[in-house]
């Protein structure tokens, strides 16, 4: 798994058949990074990030776990800001705007930047309440109702729960409490919606309509997703970096670094670094 | 071949050793409300319970006395009210700010800091209460003559009020706070993700993840005022007064007990049998506490597993 950065990465030979045209450019950028690097108690855990997220698309990353995957997708709503020993370098814009800047509000950022994370975390209310959380700690308490049953239609879970919107969200199966857990996201209107492995913990049907719900939400919102599971970043995202750990020469420290980043499709069949096609073939990691 | 190689007595007489110590705390409670029922029943049968009940002058050592329980009843109520309204605010900020705001290193100076209060012996707290927080804080601060005033009286309900309140802040602000901090992680980030700020992620997420701990330590902490003794005997006074009144001198329940309980009481006299009688209602009282805290924590509690 772990994988010792020689100096120049082998060529490996692509088969013509694979040979494609060069990926769609990203016509609109939500997040640009240059150079990012994150450290936990001055020690790195992922550096020389560079990369651009399209808007309005899905965009996978993946990678053997410890690689950063969750790191990097937490700088992008300041979440490591909850984490004291963490500290975030290089630039990050937003739309163009610096998200680490000197006058940004991380209370603002994460309104506009809503997150799932790998385990359903509902609260321990009734699932109105979790679904109305967010517009009314936002103060937007004019029709409640309405919202809530959108996010919750939005989620794919207003029938499931229609009846039942005064019990508590613990009833819940884990698949359910997950898609709360997107409502509870989408009823703040965000503008992209991160998600750390939200399938983990889920079974397979579970995991198809999360997905199903993925491809159908990213018509209105940017979706940053990390999975390990190869299978849905080839089925939902439409492009995908791969980040891998990388150590120093003496095997002292080591962090997580994009080793490649493309169309989706272009990764998965036809990628241009050996390490990535090592790893969506399941020969490593 | 698979019996055992020996009849493991050691195994059996630790269970039985382990049982008998579990044992002893009931049979202490039922004890204790064995020897409290006897003088009990003999109190009512000189004493009316209607004059017990709903009397409302306690004066025992005049000639007729009279035994209205409510004047004292009040005492300790009063006491238990100033000093809860001060220990709870300031318990439930401490633990707030404890759990939600403070740095790993100012956690780790006023915890401690927070355990050592708790440990002071309240014999201390009451002599601190009327030879401090009286003349120093309440006779300067309060206001002339709201309520009679403050001025020129060496004992008041709120003195031992505040005492008590200074007593308790550690239990319901420690156990506060490990209730908060026992809330998942998860939940915190589940909430900041939303655009909430600090203040409502504690006040909106955490506090009511956390109610039924955090209604414990109240309850817990009101318990230990209403039986909490030595404070009134020294700051609240001993002139049963049926009043909430904070700036009255007063007496307790627990007060009167433990200045009529003395050596030289003759045992087969009615203010032998009053302690018990009062006892009793102090013990009835606790116990009503007790079972509606259980029912309230039951209903209100945030279940997050
Ligand atoms: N709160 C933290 N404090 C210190 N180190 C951390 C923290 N979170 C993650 N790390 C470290 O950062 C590296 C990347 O972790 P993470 O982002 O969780 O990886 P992934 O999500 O790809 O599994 C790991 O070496 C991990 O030990
Ligand atoms: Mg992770």
């Amino acid at each position: 798994m772990v994988v010792v950065l020689k100096e120049q990465t082998p060529k490996i030979s692509v088969r013509p058949e694979f040979q494609q045209a060069a990926a769609p450019q990203i016509k609109e950028k939500v997040f640009e990074l240059n150079g990012i690097e994150v450290l936990y108690g001055g020690v790195s855990a992922v550096k020389d990030i560079s990369m651009e997220i399209g808007h309005k698309e899905v965009t996978a990353l993946i990678g053997p776990s410890g690689c950063g995957k969750s790191t990097l997708l937490r700088c992008l709503n300041r979440m490591n800001d909850l984490i004291p020993t963490a500290e975030v370098q290089g630039e990050l814009l937003y739309h163009g705007e610096d998200l680490y800047g000197p006058n940004v509000d991380p209370v603002q950022v994460r309104k506009l930047i809503g997150m799932v994370f790998q385990k359903p975390n509902p609260f321990p209310k009734s699932i109105y309440d979790n679904v109305a959380f967010g517009p009314r700690v936002l103060g937007r308490k004019d029709g409640l109702d309405e919202t809530v049953e959108k996010a919750l239609r939005g989620a794919a879970l207003w029938d499931e729960v229609k009846d039942r919107l005064k019990d508590n969200a613990f009833g819940l199966s884990g698949g359910q409490q997950q898609r709360l857990c997107i409502a509870r996201c989408i009823a703040v209107e965000p503008d992209v919606i991160l998600m750390d492995e939200p399938c983990s913990a889920l079974d397979p049907i579970s995991t198809g309509k999360i997905e199903d719900l993925m491809i159908e939400l990213k018509e209105q919102y940017s979706i940053v997703i990390v999975t390990h599971n190869m299978q849905q970043a080839a089925r939902v995202s439409d492009r995908t970096a791969f980040l891998m750990v990388e150590l120093d020469a003496e095997e002292h420290n080591r962090w997580g670094r994009l080793v490649e980043y493309d169309a989706t499709e272009k990764v998965f069949t036809n990628p241009s670094d050996k390490r990535t096609e090592d790893y969506v073939s399941g020969k490593v990691g | 071949m698979l019996q055992a190689e020996s009849k493991r007595y050691g195994e059996r007489a630790i269970k039985w050793l382990l049982a008998l110590c579990a044992l002893l705390s009931v049979l202490t409670t039922t004890a204790i409300v064995i020897s409290l029922i006897g003088p009990t029943i003999g109190f009512f049968e000189i004493v009316p319970a209607d004059e017990f009940f709903f009397g409302v002058d306690w004066t025992p050592q005049f000639e007729p006395p009279s035994f209205g329980v409510l004047s004292i009843v009040a005492g300790t109520l009063n006491v238990t009210l100033w000093g809860m309204l001060f220990a709870i605010p300031v318990g439930l900020g401490s633990a707030v700010y404890l759990s939600e705001y403070a740095t790993p290193r100012v956690r780790k100076t006023v915890k401690p800091a927070l355990e050592v209060l708790a440990g002071i012996p309240t014999v201390a707290i009451g002599f601190f209460a009327v030879s401090f927080i009286l003349p120093e804080i309440i006779v300067p601060l309060w206001p002339d003559g709201l309520l009679g005033g403050a001025e020129g009286k060496p004992f008041l309900a709120l003195a031992a009020g505040l005492g008590i309140g200074l007593m308790v802040v550690p239990i319901i602000a420690s156990m506060s706070d490990d209730a908060m901090r026992a809330v998942p992680r998860g939940l915190h980030e589940g909430a900041y993700a939303l655009g909430a700020t600090k203040a409502k992620v504690a006040t909106k997420v955490i506090f009511p993840a956390a109610l039924s701990g955090i209604v414990a330590s109240i309850v817990l902490a009101i318990s230990r005022a209403v039986g909490e003794t030595m404070i009134v005997v020294l700051a609240a006074g001993s002139t049963p007064k049926f009043t909430l009144n904070p700036v009255e001198s007063i007496q307790a329940m627990t007060s009167y007990i433990a200045t009529t309980a003395t050596g030289d009481i003759s045992t087969g006299s009615v203010d032998y049998k009053s302690v018990f009688a009062v006892g009793t209602v102090l013990f009835a009282m606790t116990l009503v506490m007790n079972v509606v805290s259980i029912r309230l924590v039951r209903k209100y509690r945030e279940v997050y597993e």
